[in-house]
């Protein structure tokens, strides 16, 4: 018995084949989603991958949000699809309103790529339930725009509710705002993070395998529902 | 000439009616007589359209005219392990090479020296570009690139505008293409403070049965042109040609760099992978230099041998470009494509898909003759061969740089040199703390290395190694490396060791070595001086390469580096292609665990002419480069790539610039560790800082110290140890010690003080 996770493929993504694989290395059945296709082809959970979509260009994620197959995730994700966007997911998340706040250019000015140490914060939403709490992860960052912002009170609201899922430790790679690194919404089921754990699935290919509970654990959520 | 003919339109009619009419064949680079030769082929003066075609396939850039000649070197002398391996030579996009189990890989790297100069940034993302293009043009998916980079010095004000674009450049293309940055080179010379050198490599990886050539076949195919509408960048030449052979317009301005859209590329990618993987295409052909230029010669000399384009059809960007400068447009991310009719609809279909634009703009002929229509008027009409393959050949005086003795003469090994322990620590440091030695990452962090999943090891490691896949453990390794001081002093000997480098650092990651690309940058090949550093260069690569059994599989020449008649350095980079059959046998430099022994693999000389030390300490260039010796790089390599599949290797690191001492201070710094060692040999200098080619340093834990002296033997390769794996300093037992932290610290701190 195992879960359906999706994938979609905007133009311009570019970690999608690697998202595709962290699910199967989690032991789901990954399906890729066409941008086009609104449906969401019975997928139990979605996953948004890394990459330039549409070229990043007006802002990173405000065309994709448009697509499709957004206006059914976002359906999806207000009745509790579980939904994880990674890095340009992320950003297409915050501009689809399915999570507070925005990605903005490094405080640095460059696109970065480096090994970074996370800890993860809350270990209660459906994608973070294997880590431990407090828990170290190791797992690469590479984004030109990953600075997270938001207002002050929007950042308390999310700091109070322990919907800073993970924080940039030893380092913040591009001055987000608090360290923030990922962010989940109130019920937990759509988180968005910076950095990219299908990277970090396999120490032979990433830094470590630090990523995968990421997958794992809402496949267990899945498998037992 | 009949009234009812367009007067602004220069016919082939026309052409004919009116010999005499001057074209400004000058003013686009044609010689006299090739402009003669021009008007012999078409029995006729050529129409303007036809003149911007021959001039642009006939530059230097295009017609290789100067280096033909040399080039075929590589042809002649063709090591016999190519005919198990080589799946498609030179001449093609890229060259093929069987890898084992079914996958066949493609690589390549090509030049962007001037065009990075004038707009850093647009001119080397459109270096990655049109490099990624070739590969995609094979039938392979791209999934890798990698790039050597080469500045004037680090605290010259012009590096400092040249070098953040230029890194920002290759990177922002190159991450949104969604391709591993996995290595390269960077180095700092004042030789290229008025000329850098942008060269970028790319790979890809197919199935063997999916090779993709440029060819045309077949009266009655479909020629489409998809991807990117063409504009006005890129055809300085051609406004030229329009000016003046037009009414007058007011000047145009166009710009003479081609503008990038990494985005427009990344869908072209998938678009054509789906396109091949459905069979779609009898032949195709990217658009780069010279553009539909170009690909339509190109096509049609390979294939059926004629081809009928209508101008007209093509998607434009701007509407007031004119025939000449559609034909020369350098406009990026453009492809064309040569499809049987019955399956022009489906291909139609995945364009559609990926909201590619895609245009059926003619068909292939069996007349002979490319032919090209604007307004319904015939304005080019050409044997194709004579516009792609059958341009001038020159054969350019050759004279020994006269200066070559006396630079020879002035030893490196007179220099004064540190001896006590003191002055070999503040040695050292100064050269971690270099400009050429220092760490990279400041450059390196800016490049996506995890993208596709399949990076297994990149810089600052000593070469890139990728799985060629995940249902596979297969991976290739891949390593770019150059040396123009040493290829100044002898550029036989200065190209060889570049090929014996990036052969070393290739083994040294536990792969093996298989193939060759070059990219040969030089000065302007009308000074005599300049050929014979080019000539001598070829040679020594196409030697090199038959003596190590790897063959040239492709690469790219690039004329006139130079700074008013001085000319840069010759700076033949090579890059190496590695195959590794178990890519969790790979090997780091990084030292991995205490009390793993050091050992240093092959024979130290004193060898100081162009060598770091020299540069840094005593901004001297002079004497001869280090010894080339191929049978002990053979042995070398044999040995690494051996004990790397027997796991016998905690860790494995080439020697090159800056010799031992840097070898071991990267080894400390990227692992961690420190090592405890005592220095072979009479003179610690020249141990320390002697660049002696064929040598390499490995760590092997104590229980594989017998398996390994055995095997060394066995291949008969010189090995002394040097000490072991220890504590948190890098301690030279007699002379001096130093913290891994400060070593990391200095090394960390230099790129990031100029540029943050």
């Amino acid at each position: 018995m195992t879960a359906r996770i999706g994938v979609v493929t905007f133009p311009g993504s570019l970690d999608d084949r690697d998202a595709l694989r962290a699910a199967r290395a989690a032991g789901a059945e990954a399906v890729s989603l066409w941008h086009k296709d609104p449906s969401l082809h019975d997928v139990d959970a979605v996953v948004l991958p890394g990459g330039f979509s549409y070229g990043d260009y007006l802002r990173c994620g405000a065309i994709s949000r448009f697509s499709p197959v957004m206006e059914s995730i976002i359906a999806g994700a207000r009745d509790g699809l579980p939904v994880l966007g990674i890095c340009n997911g992320f950003q297409v998340l915050c501009e689809a309103h399915l999570l507070p706040g925005a990605l903005t250019r490094n405080a640095h000015l460059h696109f970065r790529c480096k090994d970074q140490v996370l800890a993860i914060e809350n270990t209660a939403t459906i994608w973070t339930t294997g880590y431990s709490a407090g828990a170290r992860a190791v797992i690469p960052v590479k984004n030109g725009e990953g600075r997270y912002v938001a207002d002050e009170q929007t950042l308390d609201l999310l700091e109070s509710q322990g919907r800073v899922v993970a924080r940039y430790v030893e380092g913040n790679p591009n001055g987000s705002m608090r360290d923030i690194a990922g962010v989940a919404n109130e019920a937990g089921n759509v988180v968005g993070l910076m950095p990219h754990p299908e990277h970090a699935i396999d120490s032979l290919t990433g830094p470590s395998s630090d990523g995968l509970p990421f997958f794992t654990s809402v496949l267990k959520a899945l498998v037992a529902a | 000439m009949s009234s009812d003919i367009d007067v602004h339109i220069d016919t082939v009619p026309h052409a004919a009616a009116t010999p005499d009419t001057q074209l400004p064949f000058a003013e686009l680079g044609l010689k006299d007589d090739e402009y003669a030769r021009i008007r012999e082929i078409l029995g006729r003066r050529p129409t303007s359209c036809e003149l911007a075609m021959y001039s642009v396939m006939w530059s230097e850039h295009c017609s290789y005219k100067s280096s033909k000649k040399h080039l075929r070197q590589f042809g002649e002398k063709v090591p016999p392990q190519a005919k198990d391996i080589l799946l498609v030579g030179i001449g093609e996009n890229a060259g093929v090479v069987d890898v084992g189990q079914g996958f066949a890989v493609t690589f390549k790297a090509e030049s962007h020296n001037h065009p990075s100069y004038v707009e850093p940034y647009q001119g080397a993302a459109t270096g990655v570009g049109g490099i990624v293009r070739d590969i995609l043009t094979m039938g392979a998916r791209p999934v890798g690139v990698m790039d050597s980079l080469r500045f004037g010095p680090l605290d010259a004000p012009d590096t400092r505008r040249v070098l953040p674009g230029v890194v920002a450049g290759v990177g922002g293309y190159g991450n949104c293409l969604g391709l591993p940055n996995i290595g390269g080179e960077v180095v700092f010379d004042p030789t290229y403070l008025g000329n850098p050198l942008v060269n970028a490599l790319s790979v890809g990886v197919m199935r063997i049965d999916g090779i993709k050539l440029a060819t045309a076949p077949g009266p009655g195919n479909q020629v489409i042109l998809f991807g990117a509408r063409t504009g006005g960048d890129g055809i300085g030449g051609a406004s030229v040609l329009a000016s003046a052979t037009f009414e007058a317009e007011g000047e145009r301005k166009r710009p003479a760099v081609q503008v990038g859209d990494p985005f427009a590329e990344k869908v072209l990618i998938e678009c054509c992978l789906e396109i091949f993987a459905e069979d779609l295409v009898a032949g195709i052909q990217d658009l780069g230099a010279a553009g539909l230029s170009c690909a339509t010669s190109e096509l049609a000399s390979a294939g059926t041998g004629g081809m009928r384009v209508v101008l007209d059809t093509v998607p434009l960007r701007d509407p007031t470009l004119a025939p000449e400068e559609i034909l020369m447009s350098e406009s990026q991310e453009r492809m064309c494509a040569v499809v049987e009719p019955a399956k022009v609809q489906r291909f139609m279909e995945i364009c559609g898909k990926w909201d590619v634009t895609a245009t059926v703009i003619g068909e292939v002929t069996d007349t002979h003759r490319l032919e090209i229509f604007w307004r319904d008027q015939l304005v080019v009409s050409v044997p194709p061969r004579t516009v792609a393959h059958e341009g001038p050949v020159y054969d350019r005086p050759i004279a020994r740089p006269a200066d070559l003795d006396a630079l020879n003469a002035d030893d490196a090994n007179a220099l004064a040199r540190p001896s006590s322990g003191e002055e070999l620590r503040e040695t050292l440091l100064r050269l971690v703390g270099s400009a050429n030695l220092a760490d990279k990452s400041w450059i390196t962090d800016q490049y996506d290395r995890y993208v596709l999943g399949n990076t297994v090891l990149a810089m600052p490691d000593d070469a890139g190694i990728l799985r060629v896949d995940d249902s596979t453990d297969l991976g290739i390794a891949l390593a770019l490396d150059g040396n123009g001081r040493y290829a100044r002093l002898d550029p036989y000997a200065g190209a060889q060791l570049a090929l014996c480098e990036a052969y070393r650092n290739v083994a040294a990651s536990g792969a093996q070595p298989m193939a060759v690309t070059d990219c040969l940058n030089f000065g302007s090949p009308e000074d005599p001086e300049v050929m014979w550093q080019f000539t001598e260069a070829i040679r020594g690569i196409a030697d090199g390469c038959y003596t190590l059994g790897i063959p040239v599989t492709g690469g790219n020449v690039s004329f006139y580096n130079q700074t008013g008649s001085t000319p840069i350095n010759p700076t033949p980079v090579i890059g190496v292609l590695g195959v590794i059959d178990d890519v969790n046998h790979r090997c780091s430099v990084g030292f991995k665990s205490d009390a793993d022994e050091i050992y240093l693999l092959g024979v130290t000389r004193a060898e100081f002419g162009g060598s770091e030390w020299a540069h840094v300490v005593h901004d001297h260039l002079g004497g001869r480069p280090p010894r080339v010796d191929l049978e002990a790089e053979r042995a070398l390599a044999a040995l690494l790539v051996e004990g790397a599949a027997d796991g016998m290797w905690s860790a494995a690191h080439d020697i090159s610039d800056g010799g031992l001492a840097q070898a071991l201070v990267e080894s400390v710094v990227r692992g961690g560790h420190g090592a405890r060692i005592s220095l072979p040999g009479r003179d610690p200098f020249v141990a320390l800082f002697s660049e002696s080619s064929a040598r390499a340093i490995v760590t092997v834990t104590p229980s594989d110290v017998a398996a390994f002296e055995a095997l060394a033997g066995a291949h008969g390769v010189e090995f002394v140890k040097l000490g072991a794996v220890e504590g948190s300093r890098l301690e030279v037992v007699g002379q001096f010690g130093v913290d891994v932290e400060e070593l990391r610290a200095i090394s960390a701190g230099v790129l990031s003080a100029v540029f943050d």
